[in-house]
């Protein structure tokens, strides 16, 4: 009889378990870690079409739909263009672990570069970070490095 | 229906796993190769539509990542989530619709996620899914169900895989080119009763892109066009058991639609090829049912009497079929390239000699719950 179950509370089903997958970096994406692995440095790659140089390097220019190849050298080093002090919990798709908050994902232009990269910056003091701030790469260990975003640990402020 | 056409196409060779490649490498290069064999630039695309699948890529959105690969910057873009069959509908119903040249290009890479999971995502997360049902248990369960309502042996089904690996020796795209024979179906690995290894299609990787023009441009591309006459698809019930798995009435009524738009009325004699989409042996048949060309039960009939062999009169999967390159959601595309490349004449050392009207077909959903049947010419 229905009535016998009025009082229960609608049910619901949780699942937790991982969607496991190995994706493919790429023949510029191999190649911008290792850089960051052997030299502590960045590459990125000129569009033949605008000029543009990308970072992380890749194989079209959206805009000009060319073909990439020419590798350009750039520094650890660049500007913060934008940034937010994150107070809402970020689980880390790697570990399953919540970050750490306050944390600062920061926008950064390499020098010589023309679109944006992002980074974290290790600075979470809203009086100490700004717009145009220089900052620069710290990386692990060489033996630590994994051919992982996380090879870089973080950007500090240098100004 | 206003006459258009399919003008470029070009596709991957499939693999099990091209390690060195990324979404926008397989995007970027299908894309390119459609336009280049169309004598067209990206200029001259009006609309992109791509195709991929989120569980598979890993990504939210994923049609959106690839959109520079595919040329979509500052042009109109969408996704169709589902088989790339489907995809090309939807972007031959743009150009009917007055929007203009539409690229279709669709990826998948099955080596960089779990498909036993992923397809297990298709069910039903309350009641379905943790009772370990996968694309290949559905299919079990299908293959089971058609064979006893038939009489139909596991021989007999056996028969599709060793034509269709067979027909792949001549295809150069085809991931799994075989030699074999019945006996080497039969005593391939269990997978899922009555399915064996040899009956189930592979994990396979690669991309596929097609390019839909209406009557003006096609005469302009640098190849003969190959034209739309007719296309459906109809879905039927989402849960197994709601359905009767033996009887594909989902894609009867897509065929008959499918055959109605193309003014066909005969399809055994007026359709001269055939690429279905058989993911695993037995679909062969029973999809070869549900488009009409035989009786319901007679399906497995056709290849023991060799009708749909390459010297048969109505060859079917001369590509080698999905059995032996299954990049998911690119497969349906991969069956509409073949056609246009019979009806172009250039399929090669597999070209069915005097192909003038072809069938292509995708499936979406669980055992073919939504089929789609696509009727291509040679002549407009
Ligand atoms: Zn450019």
């Amino acid at each position: 009889m229905a009535h016998e179950y009025e009082n229960h509370a609608p049910m619901t089903m949780r699942m937790e378990t991982p969607m496991p997958y190995e994706w493919s970096i790429g023949k510029y994406g191999s190649r911008f870690f290792q850089e960051i692995r052997e030299k502590n440095q960045f590459i990125g790659i000129r569009c033949p079409g605008c000029g543009k140089v990308y970072i992380p390097p890749r194989r079209v220019c959206g805009p000009c739909f060319k073909e990439l190849d020419e590798l350009v050298e750039l520094p650890n080093q660049g500007a913060i263009t934008a940034f937010s002090i994150v107070n809402y919990p970020f689980i880390d798709p790697n570990t399953g672990i919540q970050r750490p908050i306050p944390y600062t994902y920061g926008y950064i232009r390499i020098d010589g570069a023309d679109n944006i990269f992002s980074h974290i910056i290790d600075e979470t003091d809203e009086n100490k970070i700004k717009v145009g701030m220089r900052v620069r790469a710290v990386f692990k260990e060489k033996d630590a490095m994994q051919g992982h975003i996380n090879d870089i640990k973080h950007f500090e402020i240098v100004d | 229906m206003d006459n258009i056409a399919i003008i470029g196409l070009a596709q991957t060779r499939y693999e099990r796993r091209k390690k060195d490649k990324i979404f926008l490498d397989l995007v970027y290069e299908t894309t390119t190769a459609a336009l280049d064999d169309a004598g067209l630039t990206i200029d001259d695309i009006d609309n992109v539509v791509t195709v991929s699948n989120d569980f598979f890529d890993g990504r939210t959105i994923s049609g959106m990542a690839v959109g520079d690969a595919a040329g979509a910057y500052d042009k109109n873009i969408s996704t169709v989530e589902g088989d790339g069959a489907f995809g090309a509908m939807y972007g031959a119903m743009r150009v009917l619709g007055g929007a203009g040249t539409t690229l279709v290009v669709a990826h998948c890479k099955g080596s960089e996620g779990d498909t036993a999971t992923i397809t297990n995502g298709m069910f039903d997360p309350i009641y379905q899914r943790h009772l370990g049902i996968n694309a290949v248990t559905s299919s079990a369960i299908q293959a089971n169900a058609y064979l006893h309502r038939y009489g139909i042996t596991e021989q007999d089904i056996a028969m599709v895989s060793v034509k269709n690996h067979g027909n792949a020796k001549n295809n150069p795209f085809a991931q799994l080119p075989m030699d074999i024979c019945v006996d080497d179906v039969m005593t391939s690995k269990k997978i899922a009763d009555p399915l064996k290894l040899l009956d189930c299609s592979p994990v396979s990787d690669g991309a596929a892109a097609i390019i839909i023009a209406d009557e003006k441009t096609a005469g302009r591309a640098a190849k003969p066009p190959v034209w739309i006459k007719g296309m459906a698809h109809c879905a039927d019930e989402y849960f197994l058991g709601d359905r009767d798995l033996t009887n594909p009435r989902s894609l009867r009524q897509a065929a008959q639609k499918a055959y109605a738009m193309a003014g066909i009325t005969d399809p055994f004699k007026e359709i001269h090829v055939a690429e279905i989409y058989e993911a695993f042996t037995y679909m062969e048949p029973l999809w070869l049912e549900g488009l009409g060309f035989c009786e319901p039960g007679q399906g497995p009939s056709l290849l023991k009497d060799g009708v749909t062999t390459m010297d048969g009169r109505l060859p079917v999967n001369p590509s080698g079929g999905v059995l032996s390159a299954h990049a998911v959601l690119v497969a349906g595309l991969a069956r509409i390239i073949e056609i246009a490349e019979q009806l172009r004449d250039t399929a090669g050392a597999r070209q069915v000699t005097g192909a003038g009207m072809g069938l292509a077909h995708g499936i979406n959903g669980p055992c073919g719950q939504s089929h789609c049947v696509w009727i291509l010419s040679k002549e407009k």
